[in-house]
C-alpha cells in the first residue's frame, strides 16, 4: 500500500507542473505585451527593460517558464500592478479567510447532504425521497450569487439579524463577533455541496442496499447498527471523492459569493484584480488555489486507498 | 476488478441496446418522456422562454436601451411596466427578454462546442486506445486539476471581458469532462461482444465506428452534455456578473443582477428578478436532463 | 401441532411481489416439512420460485414489496407474523443461508475474519477476540488452507472456491440447525463444484444440520439430497425420495427435465428438450401451468390446477395422469 501511495504522489508531480504551466500561460494569453501585465503602465522605460531582463521576458518561452517557476518555488509570485505589494503576502491572508468560509460551508453542506441523501436512499420512492431529491435539484440549480442577494434581503435588510458585508473587524477569530459575518455567505455557498452530496449519497447508498452482500448481512441476523457500518464503509470512498472535489470547488469557486458579501478572501482579491486587469494577482491566486486542489485530490486518493482494499490491486 | 465507480457517468443507455433495436429504443424513450409530467412541464417552460427571447425584438413592449430618469426603479406592476423598471428607468420585462438572448447564447454555445470537440476527442481516445488515449487523457487530467469556476474566471480574466472570451473560457472548462465521459462510454462499448464480433468478421474501423459505436455512445454523451447546460447557464451569468461578459448597456441577466444590487434595499423583488430567470432556466434544464436520463436508462 | 424435530413447516405458502405495474405470483401454494438432519433439494429452472421460497423461509424477501400468506414456520417461529427483530435473532443462529455468487454475497471491503466474527459477536455476545479465534477454527473446518493468513484476506483476494468456503464458514459460525443453500455451486468451475458439494455433505452429516438445497442441476441434486421437490411456476409439481424421483419421475415436467440432462447411462439415447417456455407469473393460469408444453396434455388439464396425487407413500405429483393410491398421505 505504501508503494501505491508513493506512486500516487509521484503521479501528482507532473500534474502540478502542468498546472503551473497553465498558470504561467495566463500572462501570455492576455492581449498585448506580457510586460504590460507585470508592470504598471506609467513605469519608466529603463525600469521596464530591467524587469523584462529580470523575468527573462527577452528569452524564449521555456526559459521564461523556468525563471518564473524558480521565483514561484522561492515564494515569489510577483508584484501586484495595482498595489505594488508582493502578491504572495496578500494572497496568504486572503486564502486564510477563504479557507474559513469554504470549510464552514463544506462541513455544513456535507452534514446536511449526507443526512438527506441517506434518508432518501432508505426511504426510496416515498415522499421523503422525493422531497430530498427536489431539495437537491434546487441546490445544484440555484445561482448562488442570486441566493446570496436573497439572503441579504431577508436576513440583513428585512430582519436585520446578520451583517451583510465583510468579515468582521481585524483578523479572523472564532468568536460571535466574527462568526455572525460568516453565517450568510457560508449558508449561500453550501447549497451546491448540499445538492451534490444528497444526490451522490442517495445514489451510492441505494446501490449498496441493492447489492447481494446486504442480503447476506441480513441473513446473518446483524443488527441495523452493524449493517450501517458496512454501508458506510462501502460508500465512503465515493463520498470522500465528491467531498474532496466539493471543498476544492468551494475554495476556487467562492469568487461570486465573496463578491456579494464583500468577504475579504481570494475571491474578492480575484474580482478586484479582474476589474483592474491585475494579471500577476490573477495568476498567483489561480496557481495557489489550483495547487490546493491538486493536494486535496491527492489526500482523497490516499484516504480512499486506505478504506477500499481493492484499489491497490489495480 | 473495478472499484465502486458510481461517480462516473451513467452509461447504461449504451450497453443494453444493440444497433438493430435503435428505432424501438428511441420510441420507448419518447413514450417514457411523454409520461413524465415534470419533464414535460420543464420542457414547456423552456420552450416558452425560448420563444419569448427569440421574438423579443417583435414582442417586447419597450426599447431595451431607452431609459428615463423620471421612471427609475419603479416597482413590479407600475403603470404599463409589468415588471417595473431598472436603475436607469428601462423596462424590466423588455430587458429580461433581451437579456435572455445573451444568457442563453453564452450558456448553451460552450456546451455545444465542447460536445463536438470533447465528444470527438473522447470517442477517438476510447476507440483507438493506446498512446493516443494516454495523450488525450493525461491532457484532460491537467484541466481536471483546476476547480471549474476558477479556471473559467482565470482564463476569462486574463483574456479580458467580452462575449467571445467568456464563451472561449467556458468551452475550455467543459471539454475535459466531456472527453472523460465519452472516453469511458466508448471504451465500454468497444469491449462489447458484438463489436468484437464485427471486428472478427473483418469490418473496417470506420464501419465499426459508424455502425456499432456512434449510435450507442451518442445518447449517453448527449445526455451528459445536457446536464452541463444548467451549470453553464449559471457560470455564464456568473461571469457577466463579474463584468467578464457583455458590456453595458447591453442587457444580460447576470450583469443586470449585478447592476441592480444597489436596489436591494429599495426594490428587493425587482433586484432579484434576473436571478429568478437564471434559477428557473437552470432548474428546468436540470430537471429536463434528469428526465431524459431516466427515460434513456433501459434498466427502468 | 408440530413435532419438535420439524425445522420448517410450510402449508399453502404463497408469496407475491406487488408493485405499481404488476403483481408477480412467485410462490403459489407450497406444502412441505423439513425434519432435522434431512436434506431436501428443490429443483427447478430459473423463475420457478425456488429461490423465493428459500428466502421466504428466512424472511429475506424485500419487506415492502412482498406479500406472504398461508403458514410458514421456521424452528417454531411464525415467519409471516414475526417482527423483523425476532427474525433477525433467528437468522444466522438457527438458520443460515449461502448464495450462488460468493463474490457479490461477501462484503468487498471487510476481511473474511471480520465477516465471520461479527455474526458470532451478534448472536453469542462474546468478545471480538474470542470470535476471531472461532473464525479461525471455522476456516479450518471448511478446509481453507493457511487459514490464519486468510482471516485477514479480503474477498477479492480469494479464488471462487475459497470464497464459497468462506461463505459456508460464515453460515456455520453459530452452528445453525438449518442451512439454506441457494445454488451454491452454480457459479463455480466443475472441479470446484464437486469439492464444495462433498464439503457440504460432510458438514451436514458431522454437524447434523437440516439442509434445503436449491438447484437447477439434477446431478447436484442426486449427489446430496434425501428428498427432491420439483418446482414449476411457483408450485411443487413433484415430490419424493431422491432415488425414486430420479429413477421414475411421475410428472411430465420432471420426466422432461431428466430427458434433457446429460448423465451417465444415457449413452446412445437421444437427449430430449422441453418445448416452449415457463408461464408468465404476472398472469397466473388457472389450469395446469405445464399444460402448454406438455406432450401428454388433454382437455381435462385445462380446466383446473391439478391436486397433488400420491401413488405411493412419500411420493406425490400434480398431474391428472398420476394414479391416486388409496392410502396416499
Amino acid at each position: 500500500m505504501l508503494k501505491y501511495i508513493l506512486r500516487r504522489i509521484a503521479y501528482a508531480i507532473p500534474i502540478a507542473l502542468s498546472v503551473s504551466v497553465v498558470c504561467f500561460m495566463l500572462v501570455h494569453i492576455a492581449p498585448g505585451d506580457p510586460i504590460d501585465a507585470i508592470v504598471p503602465p506609467d513605469t519608466p522605460k529603463d525600469v521596464v527593460e530591467q524587469v523584462r531582463k529580470d523575468y527573462g521576458l527577452d528569452k524564449p518561452l521555456p526559459i521564461q517558464y523556468a525563471v518564473w517557476l524558480g521565483h514561484v518555488l522561492q515564494g515569489d509570485l510577483g508584484r501586484s500592478i495595482a498595489t505594488r505589494r508582493p502578491v504572495a503576502g496578500d494572497l496568504i491572508l486572503a486564502a486564510r479567510k477563504t479557507f474559513v468560509l469554504a470549510l464552514t460551508a463544506a462541513m455544513f453542506g456535507f452534514a446536511i447532504g449526507i443526512f438527506l441523501g441517506s434518508l432518501a436512499a432508505f426511504f426510496k420512492g416515498t415522499w421523503i425521497d422525493r422531497l430530498a431529491v427536489s431539495f437537491a435539484v434546487g441546490g445544484v440549480s440555484v445561482p448562488h450569487y442570486w441566493l446570496g442577494m436573497v439572503m441579504v434581503i431577508f436576513f440583513s435588510v428585512l430582519m436585520n439579524v446578520f451583517p451583510a458585508m465583510g468579515a468582521g473587524p481585524g483578523d479572523w477569530q472564532w468568536d460571535w463577533q466574527h462568526i455572525q459575518y460568516l453565517i450568510l455567505p457560508a449558508l449561500t455557498l453550501s447549497c451546491t455541496p448540499i445538492g451534490l452530496l444528497t444526490r451522490t449519497v442517495r445514489g451510492i447508498v441505494s446501490e449498496i442496499l441493492n447489492q447481494d452482500f446486504v442480503t447476506t448481512l441480513r441473513g446473518k441476523g446483524l443488527r441495523n447498527r452493524t449493517m450501517m457500518l458496512h454501508v458506510v464503509k462501502n460508500a465512503a470512498p465515493t463520498i470522500l471523492a465528491v467531498m474532496g472535489l466539493q471543498l476544492g470547488y468551494l475554495m476556487g469557486g467562492s469568487i461570486l459569493v465573496e463578491t456579494i458579501f464583500s468577504w475579504p478572501g481570494t475571491g474578492s482579491m480575484l474580482n478586484a484584480a479582474i476589474f483592474r486587469r491585475d494579471i500577476p494577482v490573477i495568476q498567483g491566486a489561480t496557481l495557489v488555489l489550483a495547487m490546493f486542489f491538486v493536494m486535496l485530490n491527492l489526500i482523497v486518493d490516499i484516504m480512499q486507498t486506505m478504506i477500499d482494499p481493492r484499489i491497490v490491486r489495480k | 476488478m473495478s472499484t465502486a465507480s458510481t461517480t462516473s457517468p451513467d452509461i447504461s443507455g449504451a450497453s443494453a441496446s444493440g444497433p438493430k433495436k435503435q428505432q424501438g429504443y428511441w420510441a420507448g424513450v419518447g413514450s417514457r418522456v411523454r409520461r413524465d409530467k415534470i419533464t414535460l412541464i420543464c420542457g414547456g417552460i423552456l420552450l416558452v422562454m425560448f420563444l419569448l427571447i427569440v421574438f423579443a425584438p417583435w414582442i417586447a413592449p419597450y426599447d431595451p436601451l431607452q431609459g428615463s430618469m423620471a421612471r427609475r426603479l419603479k416597482p413590479v406592476g407600475w403603470q404599463g411596466h409589468l415588471l417595473g423598471t431598472d436603475e436607469l428607468g428601462r423596462d424590466m420585462l423588455t430587458r429580461l427578454m433581451y437579456g435572455g438572448r445573451y444568457s442563453w447564447f453564452v450558456g448553451i454555445t460552450p456546451v455545444t462546442i465542447a460536445f463536438a470537440i470533447g465528444g470527438s476527442l473522447g470517442i477517438l481516445a476510447g476507440f483507438v486506445g493506446g498512446k493516443v488515449n494516454m495523450l488525450i487523457m493525461r491532457a484532460t487530467d491537467v484541466f481536471y486539476a483546476f476547480p471549474s469556476v476558477l479556471l473559467a474566471v482565470a482564463i476569462s480574466g486574463a483574456l479580458g471581458p467580452g462575449i467571445f472570451n467568456a464563451i472561449l473560457s467556458m468551452t475550455l472548462v467543459f471539454i475535459p469532462p466531456l472527453i472523460r465521459v465519452s472516453e469511458s462510454v466508448t471504451t465500454s462499448v468497444r469491449n462489447l461482444d458484438y463489436v468484437e464480433s464485427a471486428r472478427a468478421t473483418g469490418a473496417s474501423a470506420f464501419t465499426i465506428v459508424r455502425v456499432h459505436v456512434l449510435p450507442n455512445v451518442m445518447g449517453p454523451i448527449f445526455v451528459y452534455a445536457t446536464t452541463l447546460i444548467s451549470v453553464s447557464m449559471i457560470l455564464a451569468s456568473g461571469l457577466s456578473f463579474l463584468g467578464l461578459g457583455v458590456k453595458p448597456p447591453t442587457p444580460e441577466w447576470g450583469m443586470m443582477l449585478n447592476t441592480l444590487r444597489t436596489a436591494i434595499y429599495s426594490q428587493p423583488l425587482l433586484a432579484t428578478l434576473p436571478g429568478i430567470c437564471i434559477f428557473v432556466t437552470s432548474l428546468c434544464f436540470n430537471l429536463l436532463s434528469d428526465g431524459l436520463r431516466g427515460a434513456m436508462d433501459v434498466r427502468n | 401441532m408440530m413435532t419438535p424435530q420439524t425445522l420448517v413447516r410450510a402449508r399453502n405458502l404463497n408469496v407475491k411481489f406487488v408493485s405499481r405495474d404488476a403483481t408477480v405470483h412467485a410462490v403459489n401454494g407450497v406444502d412441505f416439512d423439513l425434519a432435522e438432519r434431512e436434506v431436501l433439494c428443490i429443483l427447478g429452472e430459473s423463475g420457478s420460485g425456488k429461490s423465493v421460497t428459500l428466502r421466504a423461509i428466512m424472511g429475506l424477501n424485500p419487506r415492502a414489496k412482498t406479500v406472504m400468506s398461508g403458514e410458514l414456520k421456521l424452528c417454531g417461529e411464525d415467519v409471516i407474523a414475526a417482527s423483523e427483530a425476532r427474525m433477525s435473532a433467528l437468522r444466522g443462529r438457527q438458520a443460515s443461508m449461502i448464495f450462488q455468487e460468493p463474490m457479490t454475497a461477501l462484503d468487498p471491503v471487510f476481511t473474511i475474519g471480520r465477516q465471520i466474527a461479527e455474526t458470532i459477536v451478534r448472536h453469542e455476545g462474546v468478545s471480538y477476540k474470542a470470535a476471531m479465534a472461532r473464525a479461525l477454527e471455522l476456516l479450518e473446518l471448511v478446509q481453507i488452507p493457511s487459514a490464519k493468513r486468510r482471516l485477514e484476506a479480503y474477498p477479492h483476494e480469494l479464488s471462487g472456491g475459497l470464497r464459497q468456503r468462506a461463505m459456508i464458514a460464515i453460515a456455520l459460525s453459530c452452528r445453525p440447525k438449518l442451512l439454506l443453500a441457494d445454488e451454491p455451486t452454480t457459479a463455480l468451475d466443475a472441479t470446484v463444484q464437486i469439492q464444495i458439494l462433498l464439503l457440504l455433505r460432510r458438514l451436514q452429516q458431522e454437524l447434523g444440520m437440516g439442509v434445503i438445497f436449491v438447484t437447477h442441476d439434477l446431478g447436484v441434486a442426486g449427489e446430496i439430497a434425501d428428498r427432491i421437490a420439483v418446482m414449476y411456476a411457483g408450485r411443487f409439481v413433484e415430490e419424493g425420495p431422491v432415488r425414486d424421483v430420479m429413477r421414475a419421475p411421475l410428472h411430465p415436467y420432471a420426466q422432461g427435465l431428466l430427458g434433457a440432462t446429460v448423465h451417465a447411462g444415457l449413452r446412445g439415447k437421444r437427449l430430449t428438450t422441453i418445448p416452449g417456455a415457463p408461464p408468465d407469473l404476472r398472469d397466473l393460469p388457472t389450469r395446469c401451468a405445464f399444460a402448454p408444453r406438455c406432450p401428454m396434455v388433454e382437455n381435462a388439464c385445462r380446466s383446473a390446477v391439478p391436486e397433488l396425487r400420491g401413488p405411493e407413500p412419500g411420493r406425490a405429483a400434480r398431474c391428472i395422469h398420476v394414479a391416486q393410491a388409496a392410502q396416499a398421505a
